[in-house]
């Protein structure tokens, strides 16, 4: 229903560049997520979207349709966007019923009585709150509230839907609630919609596709596996994943052919294939890296398994906590997580053998911190090597 | 095609007839900026036109001033009026003692208020002294007594035969010198007991937003209740005593009214006394440069306030956790501390309420309060049956000079604050929507500019700027009409006003108008259906609140009265130049009451009196 296109979109407050050259292509009856931490441009890209800020450079277009073309001074008002926006704050009219809320835009739109009247309790009634109708906002849980927003935003059967850390003020339990909500929303109606969030959770669990922000700039545009899989630098593997990935610093040469790696995890060899060829390897010289290794592709051993990648380790502490158990492992005076399925317990000093899988860790070039090396996107436990 | 700045972006940028004709309708297209178009050119129309033109006032020759310039013609420029004032055999009198008197008034005032304000504030704030919940209703009844309300409450304990009845002592036998009924000492007194509010008002809003905690980690370390009182408290709210002491110098030596009740009667000018009397007499042109002195002198003030606590405005001592206040324990002091708040309330507050009340209902004031003295001819006499023959007039309520003020005051009062409280809002509107951008910053400027202004030097402006017609007749000469009281009580009502405004617009959050723009409603519409249902409740107290003060307005209408216009306030205060204190004191009465409701009311709504200084 709606593809948007956006292309060197430059935004600047003043003397600071809030959007730097920002491109992106959001398909049609997509989930893209906007992730990053505070102040990295996702939320003034979503109003950029949305026409409530107005790019100082740049051209937006939506099913071909040119909505902003800065170079022209051309913007195209908001409301004749096709989209709807749910707040942050939800922005609910606090001296209007949850009822008024929604039929706020359909009024203004001049639709019959009688059909403001259905689409109104359509739309509440998909979102499971038509009994509080005549209640206002103050008289409504912060879910409840929630719920109402993005009632109101549906209402109007935008072709796009945005949406701005809408789940952010709620509770643990709530939030998981609305996560699951918004996918069956996003199935039921296939409107495009375009998710700000910081809770990468969030943006791995629901999202067709993510557009990781840095500074402004996108650093990376993928699907949520491939992000987990392979973030394009370390900011990003930082970033994404809990608990965090494990970074090692290694030293490495590349022949053009082979990569070679020493590590205090052990040395490994990998082919160019596997390579981002695109990224800076210098050839024939020594240079450092770091390799990432996400904690739950760490595999844990308390007899040697004679699995050729094994080196043996020292239980640093155990965090069994139910679900799962995070291990802190010493390997050469080097430290790092492993998380482990179930209820396990280990002794503190205790000897262990970990399997590490090569072709599952990303390799960085430490100088760029660029990634350099793939880790394989689909693998079974243990199958690989 | 990366680039690094907006100038950057415009380098590259070919010219196109499309982006101008597009960039146009963006501006013309938004009703947003049509408002604030228009908001800068009213502010600049009714306060930078008038300044400037009395600036200019003060350099040309006027029609009054023909004969003493010889060979002048209207409209020369001339420094006669700045020589006048600040040149020639003259000077002394009607500059420099006015301008000492001022000085002086200001330095006792503030000497003295600023402390007791002070005191009282942390006395009701910090400590546990008893009966706290009616003391602190009271503690600013004082203050919404018009000051020349209280001016007249002293006149009615202290006069003596120089005003031609006698006050309380001087009936009772007990001479009063006349420096203690009239001039400096009096007038300080009485500044004092108004503008005390100043800094119990700062430094309790100060004091409330320390944590004790602060003072309580001072007592584990060991140091004793002075030690923290000057360690930790003082520095702390030292920002907001500091306020309160120039806003006190800058108020005390702009003040006309009680000046003129305390201080004419002996011949004791101040800056604001000896002004008026120039510009309704001649030459007007040296009355406009000393209002042009007072206002560098109270604005003046008011900058060095900024510069000096500006940087650091205040401290931010409110934390993330919950600030319960221990209260100090007063101990010993608990006794006279009470008591010292009993006499000062009694002295501020009942004391001329008191005096006040009882002398409306005398035939003879300072005869006492014998029965046989006592009677209701002020309140509802006629002068066919005065018992007294100085009684000139008919009693209040048969008085056709007192229905016309309270029809003037009542026409003025909602007039004026209607108009006001809605432009208020729509500045407000406009400095919130445009904080951080040119049209916003410069909004906010002009609408301060009245605020640094005293009443009566900004009563000059308009004088000098209205009393002849203007653009070509288009504007006809104001002077002596309504429109002119009317206007000058708008504008210099604005600071408030829009402060009131734009802390109400503050609470609308952007949010809620974006949602509406979303939806599809047009500007209007938004204003409409979303800002003014959620602006009503701030409105209605911002209304009230301007309400009561252009109500009890003196100093502000003073220069610009004709009998046809007067108000309540200044009938009042002719009353008591001619020997009608009885009448003047009822007036009074009905002010305060009025006053008083209107406060209740506003309070009721949220308004908050503290906002009106």
């Amino acid at each position: 229903m709606s593809r948007i296109v956006l292309s060197h979109i430059d935004k600047f407050y003043g003397d600071s560049h809030v959007l730097k050259d920002i491109n992106l292509e959001i398909e049609d009856g997509s989930f893209m997520t906007l992730l990053g931490p505070s102040g990295c441009g996702k939320t003034t890209t979503l109003r950029v979207i949305s026409g409530l800020e107005k790019p100082q450079g740049g051209v937006l277009t939506m099913d071909d349709r040119t909505i902003i073309d800065a170079d022209k001074a051309f913007f195209e008002e908001p409301s004749k966007r096709g989209l709807n926006l749910v707040f942050q704050s939800y922005a609910l009219w606090p001296h209007m019923t949850v009822f008024e809320n929604v039929a706020f835009g359909l009024k203004i739109k001049k639709m019959k009585k009688e059909e403001i009247e259905t689409t109104v309790m359509k739309s509440l009634e998909t979102m499971r709150i038509a009994e509080y109708r005549d209640r206002y906002p103050s008289e409504l849980s912060g879910g409840q509230q929630q719920r109402v927003a993005i009632a109101r935003a549906i209402a109007s059967s935008p072709k796009l839907l945005l949406l701005d850390e809408p789940l952010s003020n709620l509770d643990a339990r709530l939030r998981i609630d609305m996560r699951a909500e918004l996918k069956r929303l996003h199935k039921e109606t296939g409107t495009t919609i375009v998710y700000v969030t910081h809770d990468q959770v969030e943006a791995l669990t629901m999202s067709t596709k993510i557009a990781l922000f840095k500074k402004g700039e996108i650093s990376q545009v993928a699907t949520p596996l491939e992000i987990y899989t392979n973030p394009i630098d370390l900011e990003a593997a930082d970033f994404i994943g809990n608990p965090r990935i494990n970074f090692i610093d290694g030293k490495a040469t590349f022949d053009g052919e082979t990569l070679k790696i020493k590590s205090p995890i052990g040395d490994y060899e990998f082919g160019k294939e596997k390579m981002k060829l695109d990224e800076e390897a210098p050839l024939n010289q020594e240079f450092d890296v770091v390799i990432g290794l996400r904690p739950e592709l760490v595999d844990i051993y308390t007899e040697d398994p004679q699995h050729k990648n094994t080196i043996t380790a020292e239980v640093y502490a155990s965090q069994p906590a139910g679900s799962e158990s995070l291990v802190t492992l010493t390997v050469n005076g080097i430290e790092f997580l492993a998380k482990q399925i179930g209820l396990v317990d280990y002794d503190m000093n205790q000897k262990v053998w970990v399997v590490m899988h090569p072709s599952r860790m990303n390799v960085y070039n430490k100088t760029t911190g660029r990634l350099i090396k793939y880790a394989k996107v689909k693998h079974k436990a243990g199958s690989d090597v | 095609m990366s680039v690094s700045s907006v100038k950057e972006l415009r380098k590259n940028r070919k010219f196109s007839w499309e982006r101008v004709k597009n960039q146009f309708l963006n501006l013309v297209g938004n009703p947003f900026n049509v408002i604030v178009f228009f908001t800068l050119i009213i502010l600049f129309a009714l306060i930078i036109i008038p300044l400037l033109s009395m600036v200019q006032n003060t350099f040309v020759v006027a029609k009054a001033e023909l004969r003493s310039i010889p060979g002048a013609k209207i409209g020369d420029y001339t420094l006669y009026y700045w020589k006048y004032l600040l040149a020639s055999p003259l000077t002394e009198t009607i500059f420099w003692e006015p301008l000492l008197h001022s000085l002086i008034i200001g330095f006792f005032t503030t000497v003295i208020s600023v402390p007791l304000g002070s005191l009282i504030a942390w006395l009701m704030v910090r400590t546990d002294i008893p009966g706290k919940g009616v003391l602190s209703a009271m503690i600013l009844i004082p203050y919404m007594i018009p000051s020349w309300c209280k001016a007249l409450s002293w006149l009615s304990v202290f006069r003596n035969q120089l005003s031609g009845s006698y006050g309380l002592l001087t009936g009772h036998g007990i001479p009063v010198p006349d420096w203690l009924a009239y001039g400096p000492f009096a007038i300080i007194i009485v500044m004092c007991m108004h503008y005390y509010a100043f800094a119990y008002i700062m430094v309790s809003g100060s004091l409330r937003s320390i944590n004790s905690e602060l003072e309580e980690m001072g007592e584990i370390q060991g140091a004793t209740k002075f030690q923290i009182l000057k360690s930790i408290t003082l520095p702390l709210v030292l920002p907001a005593f500091l306020s309160a002491t120039i806003m006190t110098i800058s108020k005390s030596i702009g003040t006309y009214g009680v000046a003129a009740n305390l201080g004419n009667r002996i011949n004791y000018y101040v800056l604001a006394t000896r002004m008026k009397e120039f510009i309704n007499d001649t030459p007007k042109g040296v009355g406009y440069a000393m209002s042009i002195l007072m206002i560098i002198l109270a604005s003046g003030s008011i900058f060095a306030n900024q510069k000096l606590i500006g940087t650091r405005k205040s401290y931010a001592t409110i934390g993330g956790k919950g600030t319960r206040s221990n209260l100090i324990p007063l101990g010993k002091a608990k006794v006279p501390m009470m008591i010292f708040l009993i006499v000062f309330l009694f002295f501020s507050m009942f004391m001329p309420l008191f005096v006040l009340i009882m002398e409306s209902f005398q035939i003879v004031p300072g005869k006492g309060y014998g029965l046989s003295n006592l009677s209701f001819y002020a309140w509802f006499g006629r002068i066919e049956n005065a018992p007294n023959p100085a009684f000139a007039q008919n009693g209040l309520f048969a008085n056709s000079e007192f229905a016309r003020a309270a029809w003037n005051t009542i026409k003025l009062s909602i007039l004026g604050s209607l108009i006001t409280a809605i432009f208020g809002q729509f500045f407000g509107y406009v400095t919130t929507r445009g904080r951080g951008k040119w049209y916003g910053k410069a909004t906010e400027q002009m609408i301060f500019i009245p605020y640094l202004m005293p009443g009566v030097a900004f009563a000059a402006v308009y004088f000098s700027m209205f009393s002849k017609p203007r653009l070509g007749g288009l504007i006809p000469s104001l002077y002596g009409t309504f429109a002119l009281i009317l206007l000058v009580s708008i504008v210099k009502h604005f600071p408030f006003a829009s402060r009131s405004g734009s802390s109400n617009m503050m609470q609308i959050s952007t949010e809620l108008e974006e949602a509406a723009d979303l939806a599809g409603a047009s500007f209007w519409k938004r204003i409409a259906k979303i800002v003014i249902p959620l602006a009503k409740g701030g409105f209605v107290s911002g209304f009230l609140l301007s309400f009561i003060s252009i109500a009890k307005e003196l100093d502000l209408i003073a220069l610009l009265m004709t009998p046809a216009n007067y108000t309540l306030s200044f009938l009042s205060f002719d009353y008591s130049k001619e020997a009608m204190p009885q009448v003047a004191d009822a007036i009074c009465i009905v002010i305060i009451v009025f006053i008083l409701v209107c406060n209740k009311l506003a309070g009721k709504l949220g308004g908050d009196v503290s906002k009106s200084m």
